[in-house]
């Protein structure tokens, strides 16, 4: 059993590509969750700002992020537009686009939570012993929105992360995609190579998701006692 | 009584919301050390003369002087002011991610730029005159009601204002509670601070006041020292709302 595993797992490149495989995930997974909090911090703001037509537009977004396959956007910006237009988008970038408009939609809803779930007489309170609404904004909203915030986040981004084997299908080669390789090249003298490959991908998936997760709850208790 | 000298002075102070008038031509002197208390019917203004007072509501016309000085003019900064007009709010608005203390030194840290180092001994000194100095490092929801408004006046007196504005602070606390919010506030009346107070709590406020006035529907009905006030009514208004406080038994019912 123990050949086995080794030969799923060691044999010729396969650990090295396994490697390079879960680095490409992560590196998707990091650059859009990056780029989510960086564009969906403003966007959150905007959407609890009080310009109608702003809420409006980000709440439409939103709804239509949320409601439409992340496969479904993979497919469209890279097979049709494509095909249908000049615009030809290396797979990468709309991995990276997609897994960032997903995650700007959900990161401004979380924003808007947090910001709006402020009481206003925390403003007031703090003009009262005359600070100014600079000070107020950045001593006593921001501070108290990014304990909400927190949690959501982290909530988010462990989402993202166990979403991006989907990028499989718009011919990345991703851990998931490299696994499945392996699996076809091996599984033919080994019926066991899948059991071991995937299992691996599970332990790795699991690996990276679980410590942030506990983060979360360390967090959460931290805030909690605050 | 020698006339002491004027710390607030309202000239014809006017506000609306939109068609709705709150306060309709309001006029007032605060002398030092004086312990005003306002009281009348819900909606009758008295709160938002209170927020016109430090700029939280702004005013459609009329004039106040803080110190002799006009502070409604179009150029007033207000974060200035507000230094030297405390207030306290009737819900609990301490800063939830801040102990006690911290609390208490945003202001003076933060807005007069005072040493962390300088503003401790008097925040301790606060601290344990209402009787929470062993509560410095604790956050706002491990305390009760009545500890975290002892905790805001404490804030509030920290910034050393001239006059504190009190809105219905004990009103939404346990009535358990309400005594220890209200005795700090008699003594801080007793210590000769100038306060301005709006109150439900009519026992306290004939106790802790220089003058009373009685507002109706924006406007300043009746304007007396607390024994005539309470005792003497002049205006029908006055009375009937006097009434709602008196439980004389159930014949009296019938009579009002």
């Amino acid at each position: 059993m123990l050949d086995s595993v080794h030969n799923a797992l060691f044999a010729g490149e396969n650990f090295r590509r396994l490697m390079e495989g879960l680095g490409l995930t992560l590196w998707i997974s990091f650059l859009s969750v990056v780029l989510s909090i960086a564009l969906g911090i403003p966007a959150g703001l905007l959407m609890s700002s009080k310009n109608k037509f702003l809420r409006g537009f980000f709440r439409l977004y939103l709804e239509f992020i949320r409601v439409m396959p992340i496969l479904v956007l993979l497919f469209f910006f890279y097979y049709t537009l494509s095909r249908y237009s000049a615009i030809n988008l290396s797979p990468f970038f709309v991995s990276v686009m997609v897994f960032t408009m997903w995650g700007v939609a959900e990161m401004a809803d979380l924003v808007r939570a947090a910001v709006t779930s402020i009481p206003a007489h925390q403003r007031e309170s703090g003009r009262a012993l005359g600070l100014s609404e600079l000070q107020i904004n950045f001593l006593i909203i921001l501070p108290q929105a990014i304990r909400r915030l927190l949690p959501g986040v982290i909530n988010l981004t462990t989402r993202m992360i166990k979403t991006t084997p989907f990028v499989f299908f718009i011919n990345m080669v991703d851990l998931f995609k490299v696994g499945q390789q392996i699996v076809e090249v091996s599984g033919m003298r080994d019926r066991m190579a899948s059991v071991w490959v995937y299992g691996f991908i599970f332990i790795l998936f699991f690996v990276i998701c679980y410590p942030i997760s506990l983060f979360s709850r360390y967090l959460e208790n931290k805030y909690q006692s605050a | 009584m020698p006339e002491s000298q004027m710390v607030l002075e309202i000239r014809n102070l006017v506000k609306s919301y939109g068609e709705r008038l709150i306060l309709n031509g309001i006029s007032l002197d605060i002398h030092e050390a004086e312990v005003l208390v306002v009281i009348g019917p819900s909606g009758c203004g008295k709160s938002t003369l209170l927020r016109c007072l430090n700029g939280l509501e702004p005013i459609n016309s009329g004039d106040i002087y803080l110190d002799g000085g006009l502070i409604t003019g179009p150029d007033t900064d207000w974060c200035e002011i507000r230094q030297k007009i405390g207030m306290v709010f009737q819900s609990y608005e301490l800063f939830p991610h801040l102990t006690v203390i911290d609390n208490i030194l945003l202001g003076p840290t933060k807005v007069q730029k005072r040493k962390r180092a300088d503003v401790i001994p008097e925040a301790n000194n606060w601290l344990e005159r209402v009787g929470l100095l062993d509560r410095a490092d604790a956050y706002p929801r491990q305390l009760s009601g009545g500890q975290k408004q002892r905790v805001a006046i404490v804030r509030a007196l920290t910034m050393q204002p001239k006059v504190m504005l009190f809105d219905e602070v004990t009103a939404s606390l346990d009535p358990e509670m309400v005594r220890e919010v209200l005795d700090v506030m008699l003594e801080l009346a007793t210590q000769g601070l100038t306060m301005v107070i709006v109150t439900h709590e009519m026992g306290f406020a004939r106790a802790v006041a220089d003058k009373v006035i009685f507002m109706d529907k924006g406007v300043i009905v009746e304007s007396a020292g607390p024994e005539e006030f309470f005792d003497h009514p002049q205006s029908e208004r006055a009375k009937r709302f006097l009434n709602i406080f008196e439980f004389t038994g159930i014949h009296r019912v019938a009579a009002g």
